[in-house]
């Protein structure tokens, strides 16, 4: 290990006005969301609206910095390794947050829904709820007054399969694109960036037109009982994942085309990678537990 | 580039900066320690408070002072805030203060990072104690915040509980990845693993708990979020989902979660025995072991929370059976605490005595946790003060002595004063018999059947309750000589130097007292 | 220190023989086979705790007496010993296996609901227990009579202070009763410690737990999870009956059921309802509207100047028959007569100056609940 000295950043005031942003974004959200039941979430929305714009530019001027000091030189390996290490604990962290729906998903399928219809070890529940009758995907809800139901579900042979095409593409486009990288061929760094933030922009579209669909078509909802549940949940949230890590695709793009990363020090632009991946990786699990099985 | 020429030349600068922006733009381990410590006292406060205010009126039976209404959310808030506000900030200001210190860092590895997990907190606990001044009152639910009272019945400040809950998940998120780095990635050289101090062990271990379980917590509280808001039907079986989900994911996160709240506890328990008793910790690797084995171990016993939820047979075999084997690693660390004593050279100073008594306490704390874990027997236990007696064990003279003796251990570290003896000792004295007074009793009551969370009670359990609550107030009140005599260390006292205690073991005493601002910044050389 | 050793001496004296006194240290032991077991358990554990306890503090003291520098004790080097390890690892591990077996005996018995005799459907209610006999045609509630006055200081305390209800469930001795435990809005627990049983009502779930009581007597619990306000005012009572009293009892139910199912076409005078009413008020709905009719909080509305009591009479019945769905308001269709119905509306609407001058008869409720059905 070599030891050069650590750099041990100076005072900075984006922590503490970044938790401020975020303070504002919670209270915001959280009067928004209470005052939309009795349509008095104005303030709320004012001030989740600035909390997320201050907190836009916290992370705009924060990441600046970050980026100023890495291109200045400052960085050691050792800090490097700091930052690799922060990122895949960071991934590990966000596997959990969807471990826990995944673990929603099992729970659900194999132990209450049977249960509710009358099998395996709670089946006597089911005086509670006569006639319901379990199956997967639950179409028909134990209460079909307080949560409808669905007409159907999204067939995965259509926009599942291509979407799984398109995101399982898109990894490699990034691999290409991080080979270019490191014999530094620039233009061809640009073009794969490029196709890899285009797949993920058109997966997006894909999946924004699967949920229109579910909303108007199928009857699948957030209120359509626990298979819509699960189904938003997980597909949300990853799709969530997805946006942010198109953004920061988006960044490392103008980046490389700042002329920014080098063939053999280039963080930002891995790290971007490791998410993205594990983007991935989480679909498959989604398109195969989700929508096939 | 005029920016980043500033930069260089303030990470020259080697003093702390003046006034007020020391403490809010500050990257320093030190003083980011400092803030979380006393950030955490606060709030211990604050929440013996409201433990004072349930102690107040179970003091007798029938209602004088609360409202039912009003006692549960003191509960509820009672048990956050002293889990989420006091006792895991206290570890992390810990870690802030001694990891660099102890693995020859100059710093944590992301500083800048560092202090956002820190003044998250101030603003997620400000959030968080305003919901109950809210309509309706603030979250009055329990800690544990079980579905569907905490989402069909919940008042409407259930929300900004929420939001205030991911607020202090990002903000644990990050402080366990900055330990995790600093720990995996900035050692001194030749500090392998094996030679870490058990303190470092422990909170690499710990992190790596948070890091597994905080995002759980995350995603079950916005499960939450969505059954109240959004129509979803998690937990709630007319949907098909189950109110019973809720507690299997609240638990995978609340079981490790108590583990987050003692294994940092062992840590300094394991540097300071060795100390005092002047003789080297008996069975370090086996300590390194047995922490990572109850680790592992804590994410496969969570269910023996909800014993009586009715769960299948062979479910509540398999959880009764792992919660068991914890006590073997755990007893694997008692023996070796022992072991270090026997033998050795002993004194009995302040931190030592904290130590002592977290050993024996906490043991028994430990020994009411088996008895919990024999799932038939749970079926009398659960829910009952015996419950509430096991977990004040573990978690008042276990993680809160530790938390202490780790104060009173490091404090001249930190100062460069030595603390005053006698007022510690004083300070010990009247704490050990408060916490005796206080929670003791609760096994009687509990044994004898009194359901925890209620305000008012039958009448054979009076009188234990009323020893129970002079205990409490004898125990509050002891920690006013606490904060005085921290405040006195830190004005001043007797010079310590490097080396505070007798031959301690640890390159943080290898720095003058008080440390530099800059722990180490020429890595030190270990054998 | 000392205090603790003296708390730990008069448990241990007392571990062998329960004490009912105030002071009671223990857990009772229980009047069934299962409590037994549950009670046996409990002390072999307790004892293997406490015999760990004496070896491990035991030397821990020595130590602390012997090895100390003022008694110019110097420290040994050793600081580990594998032998030593692995035996400390092992002996647990042994004496936790020597645990485990007879616990997991008793749970497999606590489990096996089969063959029972009695069929009991217990479900939860804010605040209260509502029992249903399968098969027997009776259903009726239990709630806490233990007067406010006596709550509130403002009058001495019975014997059963908290732990006294309106109709107790009633089970025949010596007869395998199971219990099927479910709940109406939130989770509540059901528990009888002399029985060891303990079992979570899930709203939409079904839990089953059993009994066997051998002696007739009177047994008292309480619900043991959290569940709202009330939840430390919701107990529960047993009275174990012999086989012949039980069954007149049966028949003395069913008998006093029908009675009030008949007195639904009765035409009660506006004083008779609101004399009726304002006692039904006050045990069913107070508890959350409060005497005065002045709510709790943002929570529980104020039915003093509410539209709704000063409205419409259609919405004001539907929404104590029917409650309304997702709030703590419950059904009470099920849980009150129409005569309590047609009354406790009728005070509604005409106490504390809500003054609106109408009432509402018990033939109207009945229709209404014989339509819903
Ligand atoms: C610091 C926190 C902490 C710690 C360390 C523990 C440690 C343990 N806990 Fe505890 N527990 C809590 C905090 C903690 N707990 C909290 C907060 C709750 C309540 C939550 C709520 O509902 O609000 C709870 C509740 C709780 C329950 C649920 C009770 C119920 O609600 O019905 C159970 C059940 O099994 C349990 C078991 C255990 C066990 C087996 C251990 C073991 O780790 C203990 C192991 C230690 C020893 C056994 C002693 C030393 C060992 C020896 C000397 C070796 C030899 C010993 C033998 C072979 C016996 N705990
Ligand atoms: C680390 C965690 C921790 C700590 C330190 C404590 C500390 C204390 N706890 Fe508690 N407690 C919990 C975690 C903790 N608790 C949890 C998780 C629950 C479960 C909640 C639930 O059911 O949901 C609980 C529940 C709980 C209950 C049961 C409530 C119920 O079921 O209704 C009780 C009752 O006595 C209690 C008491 C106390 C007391 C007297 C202290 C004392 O040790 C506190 C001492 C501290 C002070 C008193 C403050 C400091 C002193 C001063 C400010 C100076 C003096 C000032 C005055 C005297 C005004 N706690
Ligand atoms: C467990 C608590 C609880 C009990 C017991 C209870 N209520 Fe309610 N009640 C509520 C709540 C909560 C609401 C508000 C529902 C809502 O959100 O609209 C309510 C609403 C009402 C309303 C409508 C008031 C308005 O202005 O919206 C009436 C009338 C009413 N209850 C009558 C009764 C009667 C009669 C009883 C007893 C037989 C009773 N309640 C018992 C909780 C309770
Ligand atoms: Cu019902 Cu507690
Ligand atoms: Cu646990």
């Amino acid at each position: 290990m070599s030891h050069s000295a650590y750099y041990v950043p100076a005072q900075s005031r984006w922590p503490i006005i970044a938790s401020i942003a975020l303070f504002l974004m919670a209270f915001g959200a959280g009067s928004l969301i209470n005052g939309l039941a009795n349509n008095s979430g104005g303030l709320g929305l004012t001030l989740l609206l600035a909390g997320a714009f201050a907190m836009g530019m916290i992370l705009v001027g924060w990441f600046r910095t970050v980026i100023n000091e890495s291109q200045g030189g400052l960085y050691s390996p050792q800090m490097d390794r700091s930052f690799r290490w922060g990122m895949s604990w960071f991934i590990f962290s966000e596997v959990m947050f969807f471990a826990a729906f995944f673990g929603v998903l099992f729970y659900v399928r194999v132990l209450a829904v049977p249960w509710l219809g009358g099998e395996g070890e709670k089946g006597v529940s089911q005086m509670l709820w006569q006639g319901f009758e379990a199956q997967w995907p639950l179409l028909t809800t134990p209460d079909m007054e307080q949560f409808p139901g669905a007409v159907g579900v999204i067939d995965p042979w259509h926009l599942p399969l291509l979407n799984t095409a398109i995101l399982v593409t898109s990894s490699f486009t990034l691999t290409l694109a991080h080979h270019a990288l490191k014999v530094d061929d620039r233009p061809r760094t640009i073009l794969w960036l490029g196709t890899t933030v285009l797949l993920g922009l058109v997966f997006l579209l894909f999946q924004f037109s699967e949920y229109v669909e579910a909303y108007e078509e199928l009857g699948l909802t957030l209120n359509s009982g626990i298979y819509g549940a699960t189904f938003f949940i997980l597909t949300g949230f990853h799709g969530l994942h997805v946006t942010l890590g198109t953004l920061m695709l988006i960044i490392i793009w103008l980046r490389v085309m700042n002329g920014h990363f080098s063939p053999d020090y280039h963080f930002g632009f891995e790290a971007t990678a490791w998410y993205w991946h594990f983007v991935d990786v989480v679909w498959v699990g989604l398109f195969i537990f989700v929508y096939v099985l | 580039m005029n920016t980043l020429t500033r930069t260089i030349e303030h990470t020259e600068q080697h003093g702390p900066a003046e006034g007020l922006s020391r403490w809010f733009f500050t990257t320093n381990h030190k003083d980011i320690g400092t803030l979380y410590l006393w950030f955490s006292f606060a709030m211990f406060l604050t929440g013996g408070c409201m433990a004072l205010m349930i102690r107040a009126e179970l003091f007798q039976p029938g209602l004088q002072l609360i409202e039912p209404g009003f006692f549960n959310q003191m509960t509820t808030m009672h048990g956050l805030i002293m889990v989420f506000g006091a006792v895991m900030p206290a570890f992390v200001g810990l870690a802030n203060w001694m990891l660099p210190l102890m693995v020859g860092a100059p710093d944590m590895a992301l500083p800048r990072m560092n202090n956002w997990s820190f003044w998250i907190l101030p603003f997620a606990f400000a959030m968080m104690l305003s919901t109950l001044f809210m309509e309706g009152g603030g979250p009055n639910f329990g800690w544990t915040f079980y579905a569907p009272l905490s989402t069909t019945y919940a008042p409407p400040s259930v929300t900004f509980f929420i939001f205030a809950v991911h607020m202090m998940g990002i903000s644990s998120i990050m402080g366990a990845i900055n330990v995790v780095v600093t720990i995996l990635n900035m050692r001194a050289p030749g500090m392998t693993m094996m030679k870490l101090p058990l303190f470092v062990w422990t909170w690499l271990i710990t992190a790596f708990l948070l890091i597994a379980v905080m995002p759980v917590l995350a995603g079950v509280v916005t499960m939450m979020l969505m059954d109240i808001h959004f129509g979803t039907s998690f937990f709630n079986a007319a949907g098909g989902g189950d109110p019973v989900l809720f507690q299997h994911v609240f638990w995978f996160f609340g079981h490790p979660e108590v583990y987050i709240m003692i294994l940092p506890a062992f840590g300094i328990v394991s540097e300071i025995i060795p100390t005092f008793a002047r003789k080297r910790l008996f069975g370090y690797a086996s300590m390194v072991y047995a922490t990572a084995s109850i680790a592992f171990l804590s994410f496969i016993v969570w269910a023996h929370h909800m014993f009586t939820v009715g769960i299948p047979l062979m479910g509540e075999l398999f959880f009764m059976f792992a919660t068991m084997l914890i006590a073997v690693p755990t007893g694997v660390k008692v023996f070796n605490w022992v072991a270090t004593m026997f033998r050795g050279s002993m004194t009995f100073e302040t931190p030592m005595l904290f130590a002592l008594a977290f050993v024996v306490l906490f043991t028994i704390g430990g020994f009411s946790g088996l008895m919990l874990a024999i799932a038939p027997a749970d079926f009398q236990y659960h829910d009952t003060y015996f419950v509430v007696a096991h977990f004040h064990y573990v978690l008042v003279p276990g993680a809160v002595f530790a938390i202490m003796a780790g104060v009173y251990y490091w404090l001249p570290k930190w100062t460069g004063h030595y603390y005053n003896e006698t007022l510690g000792k004083v300070h010990f004295w009247i704490s050990f018999i408060g916490v005796n007074l206080t929670f003791f009793p609760m096994h009687f009551i509990g044994l004898a059947g009194m359901p925890r969370r209620i305000p008012d009670y039958a009448l054979q359990f009076a009188d234990f309750n009323m020893v129970a609550s002079v205990g409490a107030f004898i125990f509050g009140f002891s920690q006013l000589i606490f904060l005085v005599l921290v405040i006195k260390t830190i004005r001043g006292g007797d010079r310590a130097p490097a080396q505070v205690w007798e031959h301690p073991q640890g390159l943080e005493w290898t720095l003058p007292s008080p440390a530099p601002y800059h722990s180490f910044v020429e890595p030190p050389e270990v054998k | 220190m000392r205090v603790a050793a003296q708390f730990l001496l008069l448990a241990l004296a007392s571990g062998a023989s329960p004490a009912y006194a105030d002071w009671q240290l223990n857990m009772p032991r229980g009047v069934t086979e299962i409590s037994h077991a549950v009670f046996d358990l409990h002390m072999i554990i307790f004892w293997i705790c406490v015999a760990i306890a004496v070896v491990v503090f035991g030397v821990m003291f020595w130590s602390i007496f012997h090895h100390r520098k003022s008694r110019g004790a110097r420290a040994e080097n050793f600081h580990e010993n594998t032998l030593v390890e692995v035996i400390w690892t092992l002996v647990p591990f042994v004496i936790l296996i020597g645990m485990a077996v007879p616990a997991t005996a008793t749970l497999v018995k606590m489990y096996d609901s089969s063959d029972a005799e009695v069929d009991i459907q217990v479900t939860g209610y804010q605040w209260k227990w509502r029992y249903q006999y399968l098969g027997e045609d009776i259903d009726f509630f239990s709630s806490l009579t233990t007067p406010r006055e006596q709550i509130n200081n403002e009058a001495p305390k019975d014997e059963n202070y908290l732990l006294e209800v309106d109709n107790p469930l009633v089970i025949p001795a010596g007869k395998k009763v199971r219990f099927l435990v479910t709940a109406a809005d939130v989770i509540h627990s059901w528990w009888v410690p002399a029985f060891a049983v303990k079992k979570d009502a899930i709203p939409g779930f079904i839990n089953e737990a059993w009994t066997n009581v051998p002696e007739p007597g009177i047994y008292r619990g309480q619900c043991a999870e959290l569940c709202g306000k009330d939840h430390g005012f919701m107990p529960i009572v047993v009275e174990v009956k012999p086989q012949a009293e039980y069954d007149q009892w049966l028949v003395d139910t069913r008998a006093a059921q029908a009675a009030t199912a008949a007195a639904a076409s009765q035409v009660l005078s506006m004083d008779e309802l609101m004399a009726k009413g304002e006692q039904v008020y006050n045990t069913a709905c107070a508890a959350c509207h409060q005497t005065n009719g002045q709510g709790l909080g943002s929570v529980f509305p104020a039915l003093k100047g509410s539209k709704i009591a000063l409205g419409d009479i259609e919405a004001h019945i539907d929404i104590v028959v029917n409650g309304k769905a997702g709030t703590a308001m419950q059904a009470f269709k099920d849980q009150l007569s129409a005569v309590d119905l047609a009354a406790v509306i009728t005070w509604e609407r005409n106490a504390w100056g809500n003054n609106v001058g109408d009432k509402v008869d018990p033939a109207t409720i009945q229709k209404l609940k014989e339509g819903t059905e």
